[in-house]
């Protein structure tokens, strides 16, 4: 089977009263891949999810979704599509697969198949054992799991995932990461959000996403190329102080704390390397300097800039 | 040597029959940010509510900034400052009002408060913008008036609650500045957080599970006694196939697919030798084996899931 890319866009713009949501991106989301959309509040990431689920209409450019218009085919793409919005609709006072049931009917899925797919689905999210529980009992991982199923009942080729993390604590988002990559692939594509930025390593494939354009987009290391700068990470046993005598040292060192050590980015790795070891040895303070690769983290503020320490 | 900033001892609340906070004990010094760190329902808020007198405790001793919180909350107002996600701002105030407002909440007298404006706004960064309406505020310009208004009156220790969900990282870098500015001052800040990078800022962590403390360090220290031997990452292709395969091998805690291959956690007490050859015994194939440190949320979830006693949260 020969299928037209999950999405692609092609200069999309939005603006919101005259103020630009979302300006110029291009982008190419292939089947079957776990594509995600990196980038704090504001950065765009839901105005493109809009577009792309044909519930917001872009104001130039132009979106395809499944290789549809999103104007033009907004009703086929829906029907062929999942979208878990950030305020995703679960009814509290009915049951786990009530809910479910009430999403297949909503997708026109006959109640064989329905009863079938949501028995397989409430499995493979661990929930089966919950399918007669209000959906208002459950907690936050549950209700995103549960979402998610709702999400897939009527077995759409596109999901797509507005910050289905956000505030859920790193155990339950871990599994929800990974049972989204066991989902995806071959028939299913896969679009989240976050603002989470490390959580691109779960990602095949992702944009970088700020202020309404695209940074960089492709796989991790892809992204992370657009950082020219290496990133030092220096152990001390006072972060703080080496914090400051770092930063405060004169031009080219920026520095920031990193957990116990310290991280600064450098044009210069050698040279710098050898100047904080003199720095901090002449502070009288012990020191291991070494590369590391930067996190996307680093790379979006490098790319960011307006670095003022 | 002076009073801890919080001394918890046996600290204890229980709703019925659920104990949301099962005998805590802790003490953090002046001058401390400590991060606690727990899943949805482990009863942080619980913890906080009581450490800022909201909620008395059920059993159990407590100080914080040396006041005793099984008592009237009365005392511990002006000495403790509050600044949730939510950020209690009023947009239809301006930048001073709003400081203002806060500063008669937390019984600032108006001389003090007068004198104290000025640096909180430069502190704040807001010495242009003390007549903006809050509600044009860009986030992190919010973000950091909100700061300003939970510690305008000096308080001794600051409670942080997700601080700096969904901000980009270079405002985030410019608000931790300004924590560990109030923390070089002798303030302690005591921060909950999900977000694991934030928890890395921490000078030191506690990690709450069903009520009970299960951990207590700086995020080097946990990261080494959690995951002595660090984490494996294994390049491969199918990485689902690989990390379902993966996951039932002894020595395996957790293997979880990523975007290149898949992350391997060692079960307690097993080396990372043991687990390279088990991962080697599967016969992948073209595979890299490679050995990374962990981050504070492999931490997270390994001491989550132990706990829980393998089960998901």
């Amino acid at each position: 089977m020969t299928h037209a890319p999950a999405v692609e866009l092609d200069a999309v713009g939005r603006t919101f009263g005259g103020r630009a949501g979302l300006d110029g991106v291009s982008l190419r989301v292939g089947r079957g891949e776990v594509f995600g959309l990196l980038g704090p509040d504001g950065a765009g990431k839901s105005t493109l999810m809009r577009i792309v689920a044909t519930v917001l209409p872009p104001t130039s450019g132009r979106a395809r979704t499944l290789g549809l218009d999103t104007v033009e085919d907004s009703t086929e793409i829906k029907r062929r599509i999942g979208y878990m919005s950030q305020r995703f609709g679960l009814y509290s006072d009915l049951t786990v697969t009530e809910n479910v049931r009430f999403y297949a009917d909503l997708y026109g899925v006959g109640p064989d198949f329905r009863n079938r797919r949501s028995g397989e689905l409430l499995q493979r999210v661990g929930m089966l054992e919950f399918s007669g529980r209000r959906a208002g009992k459950l907690s936050g991982g549950m209700r995103q799991k549960l979402a998610l199923v709702c999400a897939l009942v009527h077995t759409p080729e596109l999901l797509v995932l507005d910050e289905p993390t956000n505030g859920v604590d790193p155990v339950s988002r871990r599994e929800l990461w990974k049972l989204l990559r066991e989902m995806a692939g071959g028939a299913l594509t896969v679009i989240v959000s976050t603002a989470y930025l490390e959580e691109a390593e779960w990602c095949d494939r992702m944009a970088l996403l700020h202020g309404g354009r695209v940074l960089a987009a492709g796989r991790r290391d892809e992204v992370a190329g657009l950082m020219s700068d290496a990133v030092l990470s220096i152990s001390t046993s006072a972060p703080a102080r080496a914090r400051h005598l770092l930063s405060d040292s004169g031009p080219g060192l920026r520095a920031w704390a990193w957990g116990d050590s310290v991280h600064v980015a450098t044009a210069s790795p050698e040279e710098d390397a050898a100047r904080i070891r003199s720095i901090l040895s002449g502070a009288g303070m012990e020191c291991e300097v070494v590369r590391v690769e930067p996190e996307l983290e680093d790379v979006f503020v490098a790319a960011v800039g307006d670095w003022d320490g | 040597m002076a009073e801890p900033a919080v001394e918890l001892d046996g600290l204890t609340r229980r709703f019925g029959s659920f104990t949301a906070v099962d005998s805590l004990s802790l003490r953090v010094e002046r001058g401390e940010v400590f991060g606690f760190l727990g899943p949805n329902g482990a009863g942080k808020s619980t913890t906080i509510r009581m450490l800022c007198g909201l909620l008395r405790p059920s059993a159990g001793e407590g100080t914080v900034a040396g006041v005793d919180i099984t008592r009237s909350p009365e005392p511990l107002k002006p000495k403790i400052g509050y600044m949730s996600q939510l950020f209690s701002l009023y947009d239809d105030l301006t930048v001073e009002e709003n400081l203002r407002f806060f500063g008669g909440i937390y019984g600032l007298p108006h001389g003090e408060l007068e004198e104290a404006l000025p640096p909180a706004l430069r502190k704040a960064g807001l010495e242009d913008s003390a007549g903006r309406m809050t509600g044009t505020l860009p986030p992190g310009w919010k973000q950091r008036l909100a700061l300003a208004s939970a510690v305008l009156h000096g308080p001794e220790v600051v409670f942080l609650d997700e601080p700096t969900s969904g901000v980009d990282p270079v405002t985030r870098r410019r608000f931790w500045d300004r924590i560990y500015a109030l923390a070089d001052g002798g303030v302690t800040v005591f921060v909950t957080t999900h977000y694991m990078r934030e928890a890395e800022y921490c000078g030191r962590l506690g990690m709450i599970s069903r009520g009970r403390l299960i951990a207590v360090g700086t995020p080097g220290e946990l990261k080494g006694r959690v995951h002595p031997g660090g984490i494996l990452l294994v390049t491969c292709d199918d990485a689902s196939a690989a990390a379902g395969r993966l996951e039932g091998l002894a020595g395996v805690e957790d293997a979880a697919p990523t975007g290149s291959g898949v992350r391997v956690v060692p079960a307690p007490g097993a080396s990372s030798g043991q687990v390279t050859s088990a991962v080697e015994s599967l016969g992948l194939g073209d595979c890299r084996i490679e050995t990374t440190e962990p981050t504070m949320e492999d931490v997270f979830v390994s001491l989550a899931r132990r706990d829980s006693g393998g089960e998901g949260a």
